[in-house]
């Protein structure tokens, strides 16, 4: 126990120096790609904990996701800001005048977007399997509509422009290691394991005297709280958010990461975050014109997507468990692995 | 507001709706048969519509032909979609078969901007299909008489195939116990051909005449046709015909008068079905004409 918490604690301060050292040297498109990572890696694992780990389909992550967004974008923005911005309705009187810190707005968001999930778990938790699925796509659908519609509040479908572009690497990759550390203990607890316990098979767990109510609550409204924070810091990083951001199309990217990773392991949805990201941008060469054996291609827009979308239906054919089924990473088996892959090289 | 306005409207819900029975039937007969959300439904419609369109447009097809092709094509596509993607995830847990089918859907979308552009692109319509009848303020559109027509013809056949008929029979037996059919002798992969035909067939003439009606085809144009239609599906009761067209035409009767009782709502119009579809979750899951769900 005390060796893992030597490692890990090491690895964290390894990952904090390279992210000075990225801070100071890194171009800022490199910066920006770290930036995103964190991002993807906070909701894709809470988005983990409430389909992978909960076993509650979930369509609507980016319905919370926008909601944090606007909620932290529309309270940071300063009253002259959003005077100028909100051309076509004036906004509504209390956000007319508050502005606050950028902290304060991220933990705004995170409850307002938590509160939310609080209060529809009522009404989704009603239905299980794929039906939870439609309610909850129905549900982003529904905020896509608010958000394009309630002028006097979200500015319509102009968004709101000129944020402070107050996320840093450092704000995002600690809140970043935050919510990992908030994941992971939250799974190894009890109510974790009542989480798997609904997961492997609800009637037997309700049986055995979970709440299987308050437990899917649970994983969804702490799932919403932090998707609602990354919305956050993901509207402080682009600095320009509209209605358009936040479609079903997010959900998808996020259902891409959390599958390809593995569904219910934490490391997956980590790992599949830091591929997408990263994919993602290396990926962006086929939209570009290139140059193959001497011919001159054009790019293709929307080849990426495409892949992506292969990629999904590729994994869940062949490969369902994704690439860490449900284990998670541990010291001890980086170790054992460490060990084996060195006998077979002085083997050798 | 008077009389002539409030049958006006309803004509307008009507073709809607009609336009969303005929895409709801096919979601409901595939639900039905391997219990599976085809998210990919909608985006049949869309490849429906242009197939539609480059046989009239750029090959200078006759309309009936290039339709006919158009449909057929699309039956395929409908096949090769469940052999290609959905058969392999057979036996595996239900969510891992929606997965698949929400990433056949985003295949499908981005593979139309990948081959053929985002730019929306004009749909002719037949001069059939043009014109309106006028009686005093009253505009009928010979659209939505055909749109009736053709909707009401197909439930009709669609109804017989599924209760005459013994590939029917064979459909109606797989949504109740699938394991039970197959021991029973029935070719099981055959008749879910069979109704991903049906059910293509359904969504591409929809799409087509879709397309009449909102002339403007692009990739992304099957996404909200085919989530409402699905409203309409389960608004109607899941597995039943007669429900999903029930479903389609109340769920296009209600967007079309509420925008036209609230004007000033007609933005919240895509909001309207989802609202639907919650409460109805919330109060009778089977919806209107759905048999109580095995449990």
């Amino acid at each position: 126990m005390t060796r893992d918490r030597i490692l890990t604690a090491a690895a964290v301060g390894i990952l904090l120096a390279f992210l000075w050292f990225a801070d100071r040297t890194f171009s800022a498109y490199s910066i920006r790609i770290l930036n995103t990572i964190a991002i993807f890696s906070i909701v894709a694992v809470t988005y983990n904990l409430i389909n992978g780990v909960t076993g509650q389909f979930s369509l609507g992550p980016n319905a919370f996701i926008a909601i944090g967004s606007y909620t932290s974008a529309l309270l940071t923005l300063s009253p002259q800001e959003k005077a100028a911005s909100f051309i076509i309705d004036p906004i509504v009187w209390p956000l007319s005048v508050i502005s606050v810190s950028f902290p304060v707005s991220l933990i705004a968001a995170g409850v307002l977007a938590g509160l939310i999930a609080f209060l529809i778990s009522v009404p989704v938790f009603r239905v299980r399997g794929d039906y939870l699925a439609i309610v909850t796509l129905g549900f982003g659908e529904v905020m896509q509509v608010i958000t394009n519609n309630a002028v006097s509040i979200t500015n319509g479908p102009l968004g709101l422009k000129g944020l402070y572009p107050h996320t840093t690497l450092w704000w995002s990759w600690g809140l970043c290691i935050f919510t990992i550390i908030c994941t992971v203990r939250l799974v190894n607890s009890s109510y974790g394991r009542a989480m798997k316990a609904v997961r492997e098979d609800e009637t037997a767990a309700e049986a055995m005297g979970i709440d299987a109510f308050w437990t899917k609550t649970l994983a969804f409204t702490f799932s919403a709280f932090f998707a609602g924070v990354a919305g956050g810091l993901l509207a402080h990083l682009i600095t320009t958010i509209s209605p358009s951001l936040f479609t079903f199309f997010l959900t998808f990217n996020l259902l891409i990461i959390i599958v390809v990773g593995g569904l219910g392991s934490t490391t997956g949805a980590l790992i599949g975050a830091v591929l997408f990201a990263w994919g993602g941008e290396a990926l962006r060469v086929v939209e570009e014109p290139f140059t193959l054996f001497g011919y001159d291609l054009p790019g293709i827009p929307g080849m990426r997507m495409v892949i992506f979308s292969a990629i999904l239906i590729l994994t869940m054919i062949f490969a369902r468990s994704g690439i860490m089924g449900r284990r998670e990473f541990s010291w001890q088996a980086a170790i054992d692995l460490g060990s084996t892959l060195l006998q077979r090289i002085r083997r050798t | 507001m008077d009389t002539a306005f409030v049958i006006q409207q309803l004509i307008f819900g009507i073709t809607l709706g009609c336009l969303y029975s005929l895409i709801a039937i096919g979601y409901t007969m595939v639900y039905g048969v391997i219990r599976l959300i085809n998210f990919a439904h909608g985006d049949l419609l869309m490849v429906a519509a242009y197939i539609g369109f480059f046989g009239i447009v750029i090959y200078h097809l006759p309309w009936p032909v290039a339709f006919g092709i158009s449909i057929l094509l699309t039956a395929a596509l409908g096949i090769l979609i469940d052999r290609g993607a959905y058969k392999p995830l057979r036996d595996s847990p239900r969510i891992s078969a929606l997965i698949t089918a929400i990433g056949v859907s985003f295949l499908l979308e981005n593979l139309g901007i990948v081959i053929i552009g985002g730019r929306p692109k004009s749909f002719p319509r037949p001069s059939l299909f043009e014109g309106d009848l006028q009686f005093d303020q009253l505009i009928l559109p010979y659209l939505s008489l055909w749109v009736l027509g053709i909707t009401v013809m197909l439930l009709t056949l669609v109804l017989l195939i599924v209760h005459r008929t013994r590939v029917g029979m064979a459909m109606r037996a797989l949504s109740r116990d699938f394991e039970t059919v197959r021991l029973m002798g029935v070719d099981v992969d055959r008749v879910i051909s069979f109704t991903f035909v049906l059910g293509s067939s359904l969504a591409a003439v929809g799409g087509i005449f879709w397309c009449m009606k909102y002339p403007a085809v692009e990739p992304f144009m099957g996404v909200i046709p085919g989530l409402k239609a699905f409203v309409a599906a389960v608004l109607g009761g899941i597995g039943s015909v007669s429900g999903a067209a029930l479903g389609g035409l109340l769920l296009g009767l209600a967007e079309v008068l509420i925008v036209a009782i609230q004007p000033e709502w007609s933005g919240y119009r895509d909001a309207v079905a989802f609202t639907i579809l919650i409460a109805i979750l919330l109060t009778r899951p089977t919806g209107i004409m759905g048999e109580e769900l095995p449990k």
